[in-house]
């Protein structure tokens, strides 16, 4: 029991060091929020960029790039890639937050662009025809009438991307970023004691991830109720 | 020339195939006059709908060409967009935009393409869903109304482009037997107002009242045309006869 108390008050009361795993929370939440926002953008013009190509057969140069784009960003680790915007890409930038937040935008939107091309595939192909039909062009029928059934479709996975993302920001402190992970290491480097700081903050993920899991499943709910009608 | 009748749609030798050497379509030729109500029954797969849809150009034809109002509009380079305001079409699974609400289905495309302004689009909209009964369904979502209602909005989103012909492709198949009859009334309204219509439809007792003129498409061809009355009394071919002794 002492030890546990010993230990609860090395790692968060001495020096206000709470004040550090609070800090290092809020940024893990900035940079996955931030980077899904740039990954759905990303994802949504990729996956229109891939059904008109395949509805029409146009734009083939755009949808080569992305091709190649899904096959790098898939196809290799995302600690090399952040390395690899860091030291290279942005090699004059010093705000790594920054880049941290474009690198993980860039490589979830190459998971989100096949989460939106299954929403838009998903869209009753005969929504698209209503639109043409009244004359709507091929973009605005896409902007104004697929894509937003396509993406309130999709709204859970994206939630679901979301949760992945805080997790995987956890190796951000490649770049000297003090998220929730790096500042469990800094107390360590202070109190010489792994073992509360690395419990602790894999409590705090599970309980962060567990509260959003909760909102994607009511979330889930809702949009179900209302496809009822 | 006939100076009454002045053709407003002009189909020649049109073809469809969706897959190698299967003709939906197999050179098929029709003319339609402005004001005309045409009713185009005929067997399941015979090239009904894929006729109707390549007349807007939802399918593009393998061949042939189709003339509206003179212009070829399956010449390269057409914009497509502008003939298709002029042609409203109204399809069988309704296809209302589910996060619009009614005013918005109807209003959206006449906005959107500056043909109105929201102001002239919502009175246009609240006169045509008064025409239909259903003014006080302005602010309800798709979801809410029943068949019968949402393809009679279908048919006001279609007609507040105001539409020089109106193409109807199956508009009542996919109805409940009871509100069949709700539509069927819209449609012969407009066919009194004189719009063009061409209507693809299994409801014979609607061919028989409304249309000028029948045609019957099977195997990809026009293989009979005629008034209903000489239609349904005096099918010439063969095929005709069959059709009818079963459907009637």
């Amino acid at each position: 029991m002492n030890f546990l108390i010993q230990g609860f008050e090395k790692t968060f009361i001495r020096e206000d060091r709470y004040l550090m795993f609070l800090e290092g929370l809020g940024m893990t939440l900035l940079i996955a929020f931030c980077a899904t926002l740039i990954g759905v953008v990303i994802g949504a013009l990729i996956a229109i960029v891939k059904t008109i190509h395949k509805q029409t057969h146009k734009l083939g140069l755009l949808n080569a790039i992305c091709e190649v784009y899904t096959t790098v960003i898939r196809g290799t680790p995302i600690v090399v890639q952040l390395l690899i915007m860091y030291n290279i890409i942005f090699v004059s930038s010093t705000n790594a937050v920054a880049v941290g937040i474009i690198g993980f935008g860039i490589n979830s939107g190459a998971y989100v662009a096949e989460i939106i091309r299954a929403g838009i595939n998903a869209v009753d192909i005969g929504q698209t025809e209503a639109g043409r039909s009244l004359g709507l062009s091929g973009g605005v029928t896409m902007r104004a009438i697929v894509l937003p059934q396509a993406i309130k479709n999709v709204l859970p996975a994206i939630g679901n991307e979301f949760i992945s993302l805080l997790k995987e920001t956890s190796v951000i402190g490649f770049l000297g970023v003090i998220d929730l992970t790096k500042a469990a290491q800094r107390v360590i480097s202070r109190t010489m004691d792994a073992y509360f700081p690395y419990i602790s903050i894999a409590l705090i993920y599970l309980a962060v991830v567990c509260v959003l899991n909760y909102f994607v499943k009511m979330l889930e709910r809702r949009l179900a109720k209302s496809d009822r009608g | 020339m006939n100076g009454a009748a002045t053709p407003l749609i002009r189909v020649e030798g049109l073809k469809k195939s969706f897959v190698k050497d299967k003709m939906v379509l197999d050179g098929l030729d029709c003319v339609i006059n402005r004001g005309e109500q045409v009713v185009v029954i005929g067997p399941s797969g015979g090239g009904k709908s894929t006729f109707l849809r390549c007349l807007n150009m939802l399918e593009v034809p393998t061949g042939g060409s189709i003339y509206i109002d003179g212009e070829d509009i399956t010449a390269k380079g057409v914009n497509l967009d502008k003939v298709r305001m002029r042609m409203g079409m109204v399809f069988q699974h309704f296809n209302l935009f589910p996060h619009f609400t009614v005013l918005k289905n109807i209003t959206y495309a006449p906005v959107q393409l500056k043909l109105q302004t929201p102001e002239e689009a919502e009175e246009n909209a609240m006169r045509l869903l008064r025409r239909v009964g259903l003014e006080d369904k302005a602010h309800a979502y798709p979801s809410q109304l029943s068949g019968g209602q949402k393809q009679r909005i279908a048919i006001v989103r279609a007609l507040a482009m105001n539409p020089e012909i109106m193409l109807f492709d199956e508009p009542t198949s996919a109805l409940d037997p009871e509100m069949v009859g709700e539509v069927l009334d819209v449609m012969k309204e407009l066919a009194k107002d004189n719009m063009t219509m061409v209507v693809v439809t299994h409801e014979m007792g609607f061919a028989r009242e409304v249309a000028d003129r029948i045609l019957f498409i099977d195997r990809g061809v026009i293989l009979e045309e005629a008034t209903p009355d000489e239609f349904f009394a005096n099918p010439k071919e063969e095929r005709t006869k069959e059709f009818l002794a079963k459907v009637l």
